[in-house]
């Protein structure tokens, strides 16, 4: 009795406030999102109405909307994978018994991880500004022709898709880099003594057991992309022709700059809704695939 | 024969990726001793011809900048003294006490980490403005002070506390407080570390909270700051820069003095509970 009390107070402070800042808002957005709520009703409560489904409706009715998430899924499903591959494969650089000097590597590919997106974005609009930004130049070297990066619609979004891989692949690489290490050394060996070459190894071997770890990389990386909003705030403001305006970025325009708090809630609850469905998908398709 | 050509191609691959990972960083210092002007030059110079520290006298005297580090500073030190209590204290709870209701209160827990943060943000800022919070420091801290993975990571590391060291010191008529701070605190100092650095980080580079609820310029951080700087200056490249570097060393310094604890923390808050 007095030791269940003493659990509950050690955890009663933490759990306070996860429940009036976190717990209470997401249950008020999901009725927030049933209703008319905007400037009005922030200015006087009175003018709130119930409106059902209307602003569900009304977004999926909304050629913006359906832009903001095609872009969305867009940075998703090509910059997931790819970010994935790049982790991967800096993971078994430095796993290679061959590569020299690892402390420093892992710490030069994780540095980008630790930056700040806003100030890192900043110096990327200059790298790949049209003019006299540093890749053009470069590009200039091999005869290609300068590229508005971040002017141009087609190019926008592969921009800032090259720069989400940049920043973020040294995380995964650290939990891919813990992966590889665990395998043990004798399924290698018993794959050379069958006489399998490195690519048969990292087919048969590394990749099988690397499975659980490559599912929950997958993921967190995933539910980190889909909330893409800094990256296009900073580089791109959602342009060209809002083709890096994200789901969050329609959610924080909506809520934070029209004050449709209503709409903006309805916004996010979609997005939640999606992520979910494509986390559970995601378990289902591993549950198969381990149960095969 | 093989050998030696496998690895010029692996190290290789290091330095080159090494590369691509730090050169941005190191043009973004180089860019911010420049001279106004001479970073929109083509081709782009990769060195300042003549070093000067004007970039970041503009900052501070002109732009405001040491008002936005304060703010930074403030914030992320009073969210991570917070998040520092309150989650080890659960944590520990959620280890090692026993309590009715205690699995069922973290299953639920977890199970709400699939929840986007962005989903509370519209009524988080209704309360907020009705608790007068607004515009203030306390509304940039508040959803801060107790994390689901912090808590999360704290329990995984005290389980490991031995139940017997406890258990003796209830007998010896210790109470749950002193247990707490003589016993578990100095057993969790390597995860406390760890803590910090995430909390830390985590309050200095977060942009899009600190962006809705502080719109007055005197309190804003730096990450908020540089994202309106940045639209104001379009075309000066070197004072960007500068703020830039303001705003990535310390966390960048952090970093690399505490290494060793980030990482560990890293991998013990991704393997499955």
């Amino acid at each position: 009795m007095k030791r269940s009390l003493a659990g509950w107070t050690f955890a009663a402070p933490a759990l306070l406030v996860i429940a009036v800042f976190f717990f209470l808002p997401v249950v008020a957005a999901l009725a927030l999102s049933v209703t008319d709520f905007d400037i009005y009703a922030l200015a006087d409560i009175h003018n709130l109405r119930f409106v059902a489904l209307d602003n569900y409706l009304g977004l999926l009715r909304n050629p913006l909307f359906w832009k903001t998430l095609g872009n969305t899924l867009y940075f998703v499903v090509v910059g997931v994978p790819l970010s994935i591959a790049v982790s991967l494969g800096a993971a078994l650089l430095l796993h290679s018994k061959l590569g020299r000097f690892k402390g420093f590597f892992r710490t030069a590919f994780f540095a980008p991880v630790v930056t700040t997106v806003v100030a890192v974005a900043v110096i990327w609009r200059y790298l790949f500004h049209t003019r006299y930004g540093l890749v053009n130049w470069g590009l200039s070297w091999v005869g290609i022709d300068p590229i508005d990066w971040l002017g141009d619609p087609h190019w926008a979004m592969p921009t800032i898709i090259v720069f989400a891989v940049w920043k973020n692949f040294g995380y995964n690489m650290i939990i891919f880099l813990a992966g590889l290490q665990s395998i043990p050394e004798d399924l290698y060996e018993a794959a050379r003594i069958d006489g399998a070459g490195p690519w048969r190894q990292f087919r048969h071997v590394t990749l099988p057991m690397l499975g659980p770890v490559l599912l929950l990389v997958g993921i967190l990386t995933m539910s980190g992309y889909f909330q893409l909003f800094a990256e296009p705030y900073v580089m791109t403001q959602g342009g060209p022709l809002e083709s890096t305006k994200s789901v969050l970025y329609l959610m924080y325009e909506e809520g934070f700059k029209w004050w449709n708090l209503g709409n903006a809630s309805a916004v996010a609850f979609l997005l939640f809704v999606l992520m979910a469905a494509v986390t559970s998908a995601m378990m289902w398709f591993a549950r198969r695939k381990g149960a095969e | 024969m093989k050998r030696p050509l496998a690895t010029a191609i692996v190290n290789g691959l290091l330095v080159a990726l090494a590369l691509l990972s730090i050169a941005p960083l190191l043009w973004m210092l180089s860019v911010s001793f420049m001279q106004a002007g001479e970073a929109t030059h083509f081709p782009p110079p990769l060195l300042p011809s003549a070093p000067t520290l004007h970039n970041y006298h503009e900052l501070f005297a002109r732009a405001g900048m040491g008002r936005y580090l304060f703010n930074s500073f403030l914030v992320s030190t009073c969210v991570t003294l917070l998040a520092l209590l309150f989650n080890t204290m659960a944590g520990y709870a959620f280890a090692k006490l026993r309590f009715a209701g205690r699995e069922k209160t973290f299953r639920l827990l977890l199970a709400a980490l699939v929840i986007p943060a962005q989903v509370a943000m519209m009524p988080l800022f209704l309360l907020l403005k009705q608790m007068g919070l607004v515009n203030t420091y306390m509304g940039a801290i508040v959803p801060g002070m107790a994390t689901i993975f912090g808590i999360f990571l704290v329990r995984q590391y005290a389980r490991s506390i031995p139940d017997e060291l406890l258990e003796a010191a209830r007998i010896d008529g210790a109470g749950e407080m002193r247990i707490f701070f003589q016993i578990v605190l100095p057993a969790l100092r390597p995860i406390l570390v760890t803590l910090a650095i995430f909390s830390f980080l985590a309050a200095w580079n977060d942009f899009m909270w600190p962006l809705i609820v502080l719109s007055d310029q005197d309190l804003q951080t730096l990450p908020v700051a540089l994202a309106s700087l940045s639209r104001e200056h379009v075309q000066d490249n070197e004072l960007m820069m500068a703020g830039s570097v303001v705003t990535i060393v310390p966390v960048l310094a952090l970093f690399l003095v505490l290494q060793r604890h980030y990482i560990q923390g890293l991998l013990l808050g991704s393997v499955k509970g």
